[in-house]
């Protein structure tokens, strides 16, 4: 996979409507998940066992489907073969502007903090400060570098009665969370996020285990996902 | 504040509308159930009726329903408090919940006088010499002779207390509805809270030393949430029986009468006549000599833990081997260096014996016991708990055993529940361990008890190859020998069962446990890997239930296992749920 964190597609684009997307777009879209074997692989997959894979239709038909506009179109996968499968269907991705959203914010907090070390060093002219300073400078850095790549791990799946989160790529996880359970859902998004159009999505049922958060959808698709869930988890109440 | 009405039955009177309960609340089935209603007046006879201030009834702030014809609407109900109607607390609950209060007062004050009492009393101990005090708060009010003034100041707090004491108890009120519970409270800030009965997840009545002495205890609804309970602090003991009941069989949805008969009567009997009985010996020594049990449903007890084994168990448990380490650890300190070491450990053994002695206590007089609405289950020697729990509200539980309990065969049974507490609340859940000791014929009654739709020789096949661990023919599906490096000794145990109604997690050799899971209560589930367990093509599965004690995870099974496990048992719990109704149980 080639794209970088910011092709031209998905580059910010705070003053338009987020909804109004072009042909250009979605061909665009289509033709970077053709390039990528693994793009294909998921096309192929998807028709496989019908019954279970019923996906819950979260567009309004005529629509171009919000939940896939302008995310990520395939899941990085660890090299060893006893990874947990990414299995049948289509996993609906984050947001490609997420990962600006993470570059910018912990891009800041690095400045600052090299910014306050150098004050520091050339006000006070001690220099153990490093040391702590390093320890932070290190941490951010390396989240830094691996974000694009981690924002990738991220997918969810809509199957008829459940709905299948994961995430990671070195530490797995992998859940399923049954339409029913749902308490309630939560979206959320921060100065910088609004001005990305991204929001984020928890959702939350009685296990405080489940831990389901989908850091970066669009705003529509994030919209559009809350109404759907809630809607299906409306059909399917249970207790607790 | 002059209003003084004529000494009615008192706090059990409607506070709305006026409607006296007698009559009203006799329920259809009151041929078999005579008691409750008829010694209610009498029963509350001794209860003070300060005939002094008595305040205007607070205005129900125009909520107030209009009052319910009774009868075929509200089969089952049994006491009169539960009649859909407003009531009050106990006309002693000021003195309980002011009690501490008055107490610290107490202390405050005997401390302060501490010298002088004792001149006063004994004389001759005294270390001041007679007739020179050390300067305090009284000297000053003796010597500038402001004794009445001091004398009237005391007199007008007590008074304004009391009339605190009366307006708040005035003001907390209570009905019980056919779909809700609520209480209104406060004075000034009014509060108003209200529980849908079909969310109970059980209800706990508790009766501490002193309100058992004066015949008063606390009933509890627990709700489904942080801080979601809703207390009625405190009822008569009869009462709070009678109305536990009432409450849980609203809560069944038993609307039909013939079910609601059916339902209790086959325990209504004998509770009756003992509860007469023991009205007239009196609630406290009553309570005190026989127990807790006046329920409406006295059903038997299907364990009996003998004291001996009970406190063997608590002397077996983990926290003996800390001690003896620590036994250990102290000798070797004090042989090698000074034998001070030994006087500064006194403290962490008084800790040892107060920790044992109150597992000890609030495992004594236990008991537990199925009834029509759900698993009753009672604990505790000073104050003593007594809840019950609707069927389908445990989420999980464990059967485990400690290392030192396997030469008795002992085994302890563990659930998660909600418990509707404050996060503040860190006080135990005395119910989460719903069986503290037995042996494995009392674990498989237990288990009967709280998951009553598997048939019983289920369960025996289960404790053989669930807790007891691998037979020839194991059902269950478990690490893979090529894994078998990290799970050296229980691997041949390490597993899961999913069957159609519940998940079941094996673990552990040396320390064997068993959790399961009914599928219409799991939430979700989850699969992780790390890279070494990918390195070995295994996973762990975790089962996403409420937070409580009950280990919900399994490690180091084969991945194919564990995804497989992912999406049957999210179906499983799908369809589980859609045919669970456990919300309304006889409904």
């Amino acid at each position: 996979m080639t794209n970088t964190p910011g092709p031209p597609e998905s580059a910010p684009s705070p003053f338009r409507p987020s909804g109004d997307v072009t042909p250009g777009e979605a061909a665009v879209r289509v033709v970077s998940a053709e390039e990528s074997p693994a793009g294909e692989a998921l096309e192929a997959s998807s028709v496989v066992s019908p019954s279970r894979e019923a996906p819950v239709a979260v567009a309004p038909s005529g629509e171009v489907d919000a939940l896939d506009d302008r995310t990520f179109s395939r899941i990085p996968e660890p090299r060893g073969e006893g990874r947990l499968p990414l299995g049948d269907g289509t996993w609906h991705q984050l947001a490609r502007a997420y990962v600006l959203v993470q570059v910018i914010s912990q891009g800041a907090v690095l400045l600052l903090v090299l910014a306050a070390a150098v004050v520091v060093q050339v006000v006070f002219g001690f220099s153990w400060h490093w040391i702590p300073a390093g320890v932070v400078l290190l941490v951010t850095a390396f989240g830094l570098a691996i974000t694009p790549r981690q924002a990738r791990s991220f997918g969810y799946q809509l199957r008829r009665d459940d709905l299948v989160f994961r995430r990671g790529i070195l530490w797995q996880r992998v859940v399923a969370v049954p339409y029913g359970r749902m308490q309630l859902v939560d979206i959320t998004h921060g100065p910088l996020d609004r001005g990305f159009g991204i929001a984020q999505l928890k959702l939350v049922t009685a296990a405080a285990s489940t831990g389901v958060t989908i850091p970066g959808l669009n705003q529509r698709a994030a919209e559009q996902l809350r109404d759907t869930l809630i809607e299906v988890a409306e059909t399917r109440r249970t207790g607790l | 504040m002059t209003d003084s009405r004529p000494p009615e039955p008192g706090w059990a009177a409607p506070v709305g509308p006026a409607l006296t309960p007698q009559p009203d609340a006799a329920p259809p089935r009151q041929a078999d159930v005579p008691t409750p209603v008829t010694p209610q007046p009498d029963e509350y006879a001794h209860a003070p009726q300060p005939g002094g201030p008595t305040p205007v009834a607070p205005q129900p702030d125009g909520q107030d329903r209009a009052p319910q014809p009774d009868g075929p609407e509200r089969p089952g109900v049994r006491s009169p408090l539960s009649d859909g109607e407003w009531h009050r607390l106990h006309p002693l609950t000021p003195l309980l919940r002011g009690g501490l209060f008055l107490l610290v007062i107490i202390g405050v004050f005997i401390a302060n006088a501490r010298e002088r009492l004792l001149e006063l009393f004994v004389p001759a101990f005294s270390e001041v010499p007679p007739g020179e005090y050390p300067p305090d708060p009284v000297d000053f009010i003796l010597g500038n002779n402001l004794l009445l003034i001091a004398g009237g100041v005391v007199l007008a707090v007590l008074v304004v207390l009391l009339v605190a004491f009366r307006l708040s108890w005035r003001f907390h009120t209570f009905r019980i509805g056919a779909d809700d519970v609520e209480v209104r409270s406060g004075v000034l800030f009014r509060t108003h809270r209200r529980a849908p009965l079909d969310r109970v997840q059980g209800v706990n009545l508790t009766r501490p030393m002193i309100a058992r002495l004066l015949g008063m205890a606390k009933l509890e609804v627990v709700g489904a949430g942080l801080d979601a309970n809703v207390r009625l602090e405190y009822l008569g003991t009869r009462d709070a029986d009678t109305v536990r009941g009432d409450i849980l069989r609203l809560a069944s949805g038993r609307r039909l009468a013939a079910a609601s008969t059916r339902g209790a009567s086959p325990a209504a009997g004998p509770g009756s006549l003992a509860q007469r009985a023991a009205g007239v010996v009196g609630d406290g020594v009553q309570g005190i000599v026989v127990g807790e049990d006046l329920s409406d449903a006295e059903p038997e007890s299907v364990v009996r833990i003998p004291v001996g084994r009970l406190a063997a168990s608590r002397l077996l448990g983990g926290s003996t081997v800390l001690l003896l380490v620590f036994v250990v650890v102290t000798v070797v300190a004090a042989s090698t260096s000074t034998l001070w070491v030994l006087f500064s450990v006194v403290p962490a053994f008084l800790g040892f014996a107060a920790y044992y002695v109150r597992s000890l206590a609030r495992g004594l007089r236990y008991s537990i016991a199925p009834t029509p609405d759900g698993v009753r289950v009672t604990f505790g020697l000073f104050t003593t708990v007594s809840e019950v729990v609707p069927p389908g509200r445990i989420h999980a539980l464990e059967v485990r055993q400690p290392l030192l309990w396997r030469p008795f065969g002992w085994w302890a049974v563990s659930v998660n529940r909600l418990s509707g507490r404050g996060a503040t609340d860190t006080s135990t859940d005395q119910f989460a361990a719903v069986l503290p000791v037995g042996t494995r014929a009392d674990v498989e009654r237990v288990l009967g008890v709280l998951a009553p739709g598997l048939p019983p020789e289920e369960w025996a096949a289960l404790f053989e190859d669930g807790v007891l661990g691998p037979r020839p023919t194991d059902p269950f599906t478990t690490t893979p020998s090529r894994a078998r490096l990290l799970r050296l000794f229980s691997w041949r145990r390490n597993g899961f069962l999913l069957t159609h109604d519940a998940l079941f997690l094996r673990r552990g050799w040396l320390w064997r446990s068993l959790s399961v899971f009914p599928l219409a209560r799991l939430q979700s589930v989850g699969v992780r890997q790390g890279p070494l367990a990918r390195a070995m093509r295994t996973a762990t599965v975790t089962a996403h239930v409420i937070p409580g004690s009950v280990p919900a995870s399994v490690g180091v099974l084969d991945r194919d296992d564990a995804v497989r496990l992912l999406d049957d048992a999210s179906a499983s719990a799908v369809a589980a749920a859609a045919g669970d109704r456990s919300h309304r149980w006889a409904g």
